[in-house]
């Protein structure tokens, strides 16, 4: 038996607003997950209260700013510094900003890339 | 106040097996603040979605862990089958339930050889391997791999387990719980184990809950959060109750792990004398169009499989969100006000596994 889930669209501007409404409903953040679709940068922020989910999710594109929510949940300073260090988002005001130096990666922003099976150079395919 | 100086543990540490950065802000020899740095050896597992097709990717998800690698592989392929709507076989779920258990538990034991090492009580190190030794058996009987072990698949597993070598786990798991009793009696009674674990590391239940952790670091505070409890896979048609203390310590945190040994064994005991019979796969064409966080109950707690298709071969995302990443924040607020020479100990109660974090 798995959960029915729903991801409720947001703007960014009401991120912090929704963070604060769920702390004070008595929710855990689970989960900030981030995906590239083209051009655009999809953030899912999920919240869990009795083993249900909550998923909100904000559209953004290479440069927007990202109210940071660690002034509410502490801990969501892994998931900023991942969404900036792996690809390239611009979450500002994090309580504990590595400015791209949490995650140490050869190369700068991997995750803000897509390749394809055509791009692949990898030897074995 | 004293003078702070800064004291770099890790990323290479004789208590860590991987590799995790702490920068230890010390004022004498108390820790007033712990910074951590993580990545050194980040593999980019989830791009390879872009490059795999999402039936052979199940591979990969399994090998963002060496040890809860069945669990990672469970989680990945019940969110594609949601995603999809696959009804998959119930004999398919009872033997993935029962072979995510003998993975917490030959992680347990895993972590017990490895703690008890830390302080140096060899006998109990020496004897959780050579228990586990029997789970990684049984694992490789039934699955062919000790650690790996490839059986998952979209719609079922690849395997199925007859019943007479069921009969047989049944009969080793009760010799295993009786020498686990045993040799867990020595660990949680010992006077020197307690003297070391009580009151040192303690997380509240709220900050344990509000920073975001999981397992048996948050059940260890008193947070009764189990993905189990859910019920994927076979966890809604068997009884179980998750094991939870409240002292909150580094003693509750392995406390916890200890007694969901046997938790596990009476799940697995459950699982095989109400097998369901039947296939234990089924076919399905298509490809995931949808988006689903995927949940399931690792060893070391909670793990999100987030997965995105376009109705493609390809899917496109796969975010996974792991026990130990998430247990960073806590570990972080336990190290302060800890000594020094404890810190160790303390980092080793979270059981951290950097090899799922890097995935």
């Amino acid at each position: 038996m798995m959960e029915p889930q729903t991801i409720v669209p947001i703007s960014v501007g009401e991120v912090v607003q929704k963070a604060e409404q769920e702390k004070k409903d008595g929710c855990r953040l689970v989960l900030m997950s981030c995906t590239k679709i083209d051009d655009i940068f999809e953030v899912i922020y999920s919240y869990e209260k009795d083993l249900r989910l909550k998923n909100y999710r904000i559209t953004v594109k290479q440069g927007d700013e990202i109210p940071s929510i660690s002034g509410i949940y502490w801990g969501s300073f892994v998931y900023e510094n991942e969404m900036n260090d792996l690809f390239g988002l611009n979450v500002t005001g994090i309580n504990i900003d590595f400015k791209g130096h949490f995650f140490q990666t050869s190369v700068k922003h991997p995750f803000s890339v897509t390749i394809t099976k055509e791009d692949d150079a990898c030897q074995n395919r | 106040m004293s003078k702070q100086i800064i004291i770099p543990f890790g990323p290479q540490h004789p208590v860590l097996p991987e590799p995790i950065h702490l920068d230890l802000v010390l004022e004498d020899e108390k820790v007033v603040d712990a910074i951590p740095t993580i990545g050194y050896v980040h593999r980019g597992l989830e791009k390879l979605v872009e490059k795999r097709e999402f039936p052979e990717y199940v591979f990969i998800a399994e090998r963002i862990c060496g040890i809860c690698s069945f669990i990672h592989s469970q989680a990945y392929v019940q969110g594609i089958e949601q995603i999809m709507g696959l009804e998959v076989p119930e004999r398919a779920q009872f033997l993935r339930t029962i072979w995510g258990e003998y993975s917490r538990m030959h992680s347990h034991l895993l972590w017990l050889g490895l703690f008890a090492d830390s302080m140096g009580f060899e006998s109990v190190f020496m004897n959780a391997w050579r228990l586990r030794e029997h789970l990684l058996d049984d694992m490789e009987a039934t699955t062919g791999g000790r650690v790996i072990q490839g059986v998952c698949k979209v719609g079922g597993v690849r395997k199925d387990i007859s019943p007479e070598k069921l009969d047989e786990m049944l009969k080793g798991l009760r010799t295993l719980e009786h020498e686990l009793r045993d040799l867990l009696n020595v660990f949680l009674y010992d006077s020197s184990i307690k003297y070391r674990l009580k009151g040192l590391g303690k997380l509240s239940s709220e900050d344990a809950y509000y920073l975001g952790a999981v397992g048996p670091t948050a059940r260890g505070s008193g947070i009764d959060i189990d993905m189990r409890s859910t019920g994927y896979g076979a966890f809604d048609r068997i009884n179980f109750k998750p094991v939870v203390e409240h002292d909150g310590d580094c003693y509750a945190r392995c406390a916890v792990r200890a007694k969901e040994l046997f938790t596990s064994i009476d799940i697995i005991d459950q699982c095989i004398r109400k097998m369901p019979d039947g296939p234990v796969d089924m076919k399905f064409t298509g490809a995931p169009d949808g988006e689903y966080f995927s949940r399931a109950e690792q060893p070391r707690g909670e793990v999100v499989h987030y997965i995105k298709g376009n109705g493609k071969r390809n899917i496109l995302r796969h975010r996974v969100r792991t026990p130990t990443f998430t247990n960073i924040p806590p570990l972080v607020t336990l190290l302060k006000g800890v000594e020094l020479a404890d810190v160790p100990v303390v980092v080793l109660t979270i059981d951290p596994c950097i090899g799922c974090s890097e995935r």
